[in-house]
């Protein structure tokens, strides 16, 4: 196990560095700098922009540039953004960050708090008219985009319902306090349960085969057998092995849950790391785009990373060779 | 007492009953899948209305009258009008064409890299699967939607075939682990030495052995991802990085709805289109889990 563990961790590396070369990469692919597009003063000479050129650093071989975006990264420093007046990544990136992490840890609880219960009733319960309602909640779950769903939930339960804010994510900054979590929540179910609709459905499904898949298993015949209860049997075993797949999952669909809130925070007008990037491509803010690449990117490496060593932990049958 | 377990009796008569192909055991699975039936029939008649969509309505999708802006229902324009001035049930059938081709040619692009990149690693393993399966790794690191938009960003202009390209390269990995499983497990079985000791080229082994016996796990998860591609283009074109308007999609038409007004106002003109999305979603994946039950009987999840 610590070989695999050790040997995982090995493989981490050269994909973080090629991560940060593909990022880099794409980025230098781009058409056009700073300075493309926008109405350069007529006044001033095109040598001193040329000069400011120079200064970024933006003339250098491309290796140079590498080098030196990398090194300052490893400092923590993504530069400064091109677009928003020289207000550095970091600021720009942590306070998006830190909603949208939010947003995404909410979703997250909707869907384990719907997903598992149902899931373990379906599963106990198989052809129940409870198992073909989130049968058939599971298909459309999957089938809806969500964007398409967050307006419906938009339409319904905002506009005509009134029930919850269709955008933002606090009514006003003079909220504080208490009554500001609160506010800020009530900002939060609605993309939230659209951010966690895609997981719900799909959670729900692998929870039922799980748990069908367990209570089907030789261990839970003896358990019963040597008359342990009914409950015994479902919360400490049947659970705990039947949520094992579920919380590998996690780790390896956090990165799709943090991909999905870039068109869920569009829809809701939520000013997460979503929004953030979508004005970044649409205003060619290169600093900024590398920075959320590469943030997302290692994000899913040391997910996909905890999700397999946690497995390898959880369940020492596996061997890797 | 003669036993017989399904096996043709020749003496019974004189024709001699051929036994049913794998394929056709697969077929006859498949037609009795009450919901991938129901999934087909939803799917041709969406087909239908995409191909005679000139034959059903005599507007252009594309050109906008600015003297009927956002009108609502009548017998003229009977699911209104878009901000443009454009018939939206027009836009609606001429959507599904694009919708359907963009979702077709993107899983087709797909298919194609990974099964050749799939059957290239699977088959020869070593050095070149290594490089492939980091490739493809590289490629999953980053969420699919960040790498497509960054990508899409540094694109000047985008049409329709750039755009399928587009989400071919960021994909391609799923299908390519896929084959690649399916062929690494092939290569062990007797068959295939047998194939190899008669002086069979590697080309032959592909696409003789290989191939068809992979051909089930192949079909079923290409149907499904046309069913996801369908949801990326809609998607994207609905954050306004897709198909650029005035094409008509499904993706468009929903974006429309990000202006407050006519979402509060016109649910006439963004809901038929998002329904659209979600029932020909459905009745893909409908058929494609009929298939996967048709071609693995003991994969029967339900």
């Amino acid at each position: 196990m610590y070989k695999y563990i050790i040997r995982r961790i090995l493989i981490f590396i050269p994909m973080l560095i090629l991560l940060t070369i593909i990022v880099f990469g794409l980025a230098k692919a781009a058409p056009g700098d700073p300075f493309t597009g926008k109405i350069l003063d007529p006044t001033v000479d095109p040598a001193v922009f040329e000069k400011q050129r120079e200064e970024l650093g933006l003339n250098d071989p491309i290796p140079v540039q590498y080098a030196a975006w990398v090194s300052e990264v490893a400092k923590g420093n993504f530069g400064e953004s091109m677009y928003y007046n020289g207000r550095s990544v970091q600021s720009l990136i942590s306070e998006r960050v830190v909603k949208t992490l939010n947003l995404g840890l909410f979703a997250l609880a909707i869907t384990l708090i719907v997903a598992i219960p149902i899931g373990m009733y379906s599963a106990r319960n198989p052809y129940s008219l409870l198992d073909y309602g989130a049968t058939t909640f599971g298909f459309l779950g999957l089938a809806i985009p969500n964007f398409f769903f967050g307006l419906i939930a938009i339409y319904v339960l905002s506009i005509n319902l009134g029930w919850f804010p269709a955008q933002g994510s606090i009514t006003s900054t003079e909220v504080t306090g208490i009554s500001a979590f609160f506010n800020r929540i009530h900002h939060m179910v609605l993309p939230g349960i659209t951010l966690g609709l895609a997981g719900t459905a799909s959670y729900m499904r692998y929870m039922r085969s799980e748990v069908l898949d367990v209570l089907g298993s030789d261990y839970i015949r003896t358990a019963k057998a040597k008359g342990m209860t009914e409950r015994n049997v479902l919360y400490k075993h049947t659970l705990r092995n039947a949520i094992i797949p579920i919380i590998t999952l996690m780790g390896f669909e956090f990165g799709a849950l943090l991909s999905g809130a870039i068109i869920t925070e569009q829809v809701f007008s939520y000013p997460g790391l979503g929004t953030l990037f979508i004005n970044s491509i649409t205003n060619r803010d290169y600093p900024v785009i590398m920075a959320i690449n590469l943030l997302l990117g290692v994000t899913i490496l040391i997910g996909n990373l905890l999700a397999d060593i946690f497995y390898s932990i959880v369940d020492p049958r596996i061997r890797y060779d | 007492m003669q036993a017989n377990h399904g096996r043709p009796t020749p003496s019974v008569s004189s024709q001699i009953k051929k036994p049913k192909s794998p394929f056709q055991l697969a077929l006859q699975r498949f037609l009795k899948n009450k919901l991938a039936i129901l999934g087909v029939i939803a799917m041709v008649l969406i087909v239908l209305a995409a191909v005679f969509a000139p034959q059903l309505t005599s507007h252009d999708p594309t050109k906008g009258d600015l003297l009927m802006v956002e009108k609502p229902p009548s017998s003229e324009h009977i699911l209104g009008t878009d901000s443009s001035g454009r018939d939206n049930f027009a836009r609606i059938l001429y959507g599904a064409r694009i919708s359907l081709t963009v979702g077709f040619s993107a899983m087709l692009f797909t298919l194609v890299i990974g099964v050749i990149l799939g059957a290239i690693s699977g088959y020869y393993g070593g050095t070149v699967d290594n490089i492939i399966m980091r490739l493809a790794d590289l490629v999953l690191a980053l969420p699919f939607l960040v790498l497509a938009l960054t990508i899409i960003a540094l694109l000047e202009k985008i049409t329709i075939s750039i755009f399928v390209f587009v989400i071919a390269i960021t994909t391609w990995p799923t299908l390519t682990r896929i084959v690649r499983g399916t062929f690494l497990s092939l290569r062990e079985q007797e068959f295939v030495l047998g194939a190899r000791a008669i002086g069979a080229s590697d080309f032959r082994i592909i696409f003789k052995h290989f191939i068809p016996n992979a051909i089930g796990p192949i079909i079923v998860n290409a149907t499904l991802m046309m069913a996801t591609m369908i949801i990326i283009e809609s998607g994207l074109s609905f954050i306004g990085m897709g198909i650029p308007q005035p094409t008509p999609t499904w993706g468009n038409m929903i974006s429309e709805a990000q202006n407050i007004r006519i979402l509060r106002d016109h649910p006439e003109a963004w809901i038929p289109p998002g329904v659209g999305i979600l029932v020909t979603v459905l009745a893909i994946n409908f058929i494609g889990d009929g298939l996967r039950d048709a071609f693995d009987p003991k994969s029967n999840r339900r």
